[in-house]
């Protein structure tokens, strides 16, 4: 107790630093990538065809029942070996994350769509717009407001997994945290360090999408 | 693609002992975690759902246990924690303890989990609370049996369902225990992938795991809903 030394968390911040911002990349890519799947499966189970309607429920439940450090073995294993050649851990998270996270975002979105009355789309025909139309432009504006929270909520949690890409060596923050710890032998400092600012990003972005709530809901 | 299909491996000695191993492992953790995620979570939810400052160390407790990832979270418990205790205490955690990384696995999880559960418990309370804790209250009943006899038996239905997808997340999330060295069912598969190259076949195995667990315990807990439905309440 008492010697602790957190100039090391000052002299190694470049290297963290660039760490962060690979656990941003992540985060972003994995939330567009899983948006617009997620939307696209959500689409799926309440579409009118069986077959797709059941593959899609398999997709969603069968992602959401599984480990995200498994998922991220399966693809670390698998995309090397469906390509023929070693691309790197990045890739292959990429691909885990965005993967996973629509089975997760595509559960949000559906419930924003069914949270929008049936009476809209027919509305909407009636008015002559075509299905792709009403979407577009009666559904999903109404469906964002419905599942802004959760999206932003899940975004969050998303950041927070990043950090599971420790497992395959990538040097996000949380692994670039655990490089400086146990090379300077600091473990306390940095790992304190490192909780605080997962903290404040957390905090802050859950604050937010709060205040950005609040105001959607009122216009 | 060019891969070496063995699926015999899985039925081989040593690797079928170490997927039971990592089975075992994995529903050990997981139970002993929702033990305390359940006591210290219901606690923090009811406490959570009281009138008066009191209730405020729920959302304190919760915030900084969500913010953090858990990854994270288990290196503090197994890294930091013991350097901040008094030097005996912190020799104990490090020294003498059997299966350290284990424990700190299942308290970790656990404390981590409670802060979940005291959200599903303070919104199960609150959603029966309104009218029937005056209603108990004038009917002469103190807090405590109101709660007790009244709000507690209502809410726990309430709470049964988000309550078990709770439950089947620390099943997945103790997979995170391997990072500090727990060989449980994911780490298990990884070993035997790194021997045998047949990772296919091993993750395979552990995925099955994974679905059965969520499928035996979804199934269970339904029937459970039933069983424990008031007669006339159930809307589905």
């Amino acid at each position: 107790m008492g010697n602790f030394d957190f100039s090391v968390v000052v002299r190694s911040w470049p290297f963290l630093l660039e760490g962060l911002r690979l656990s941003a990349v992540l985060t972003l890519v994995a939330m567009a990538g899983g948006l617009v799947l997620g939307l696209m499966l959500a689409l799926a189970r309440l579409s009118r065809y069986r077959t797709l309607a059941t593959l899609a429920t398999l997709y969603v439940n069968g992602f959401r029942a599984v480990p995200l450090v498994l998922v991220i073995f399966w693809f670390y294993f698998l995309v090397p070996l469906v390509l023929g050649q070693s691309v790197g851990a990045l890739p292959s998270a990429l691909i885990a994350f965005t993967l996973f996270e629509a089975a997760y975002y595509s559960e949000i979105i559906r419930a924003g769509l069914q949270a929008v009355p049936r009476g809209q789309w027919q509305a909407a025909a009636a008015a002559g717009l075509r299905p792709a139309q009403t979407l577009r432009f009666v559904v999903l504006p109404q469906a964002l407001r419905h599942m802004l929270p959760l999206l932003l909520t899940q975004a969050v949690v998303l950041f927070q997994d990043t950090s599971l890409v420790y497992v395959i060596s990538l040097r996000d923050f949380m692994t670039s945290a655990g490089i400086v710890a146990n090379r300077d032998n600091r473990l306390v400092e940095v790992y304190m360090f490192a909780a605080l600012v997962y903290f404040i990003l957390c905090v802050s972005a859950s604050t937010a999408a709060h205040f950005l709530d609040k105001r959607w809901r009122r216009t | 693609m060019n891969y070496a299909w063995n699926w015999s491996v899985l039925v081989q000695q040593p690797y079928l002992g170490w997927l039971l191993d990592g089975f075992k492992t994995t529903v050990w953790i997981s139970l002993a975690a929702w033990t305390i995620a359940l006591s210290a979570g219901g606690l923090l939810g009811v406490v959570g759902s009281l009138p008066g400052r009191i209730r405020l160390i729920t959302p304190a407790y919760v915030a900084v246990f969500r913010n953090v990832p858990l990854l994270l979270q288990l290196f503090i418990w197994f890294f930091v924690v013991p350097e901040l205790l008094p030097r005996d205490a912190g020799q104990w955690l490090k020294r003498d303890l059997p299966h350290p990384e284990a424990w700190t696995a299942v308290i970790g999880l656990g404390l981590f989990t409670a802060a979940r559960v005291a959200v599903q418990v303070r919104a199960g309370v609150r959603a029966v609370a309104t009218g029937q804790l005056a209603a108990a209250l004038a009917g002469g009943m103190r807090l405590a049996q109101a709660y007790r006899y009244v709000l507690l038996p209502q809410a726990l239905r309430v709470m049964l369902p988000p309550l078990t997808s709770e439950f089947l997340t620390v099943f997945k999330n103790s997979a995170l225990a391997l990072t500090i060295g727990v060989f449980d069912m994911t780490a298990q598969s990884r070993q035997i992938e790194s021997y045998t190259f047949n990772g296919f076949e091993a993750f395979t195995a552990a995925t099955a795991v994974y679905l059965l667990i969520a499928l035996t315990v979804t199934f269970g807990m339904r029937r459970l809903e039933v069983r424990l439905a008031i007669p006339g309440t159930r809307s589905a």
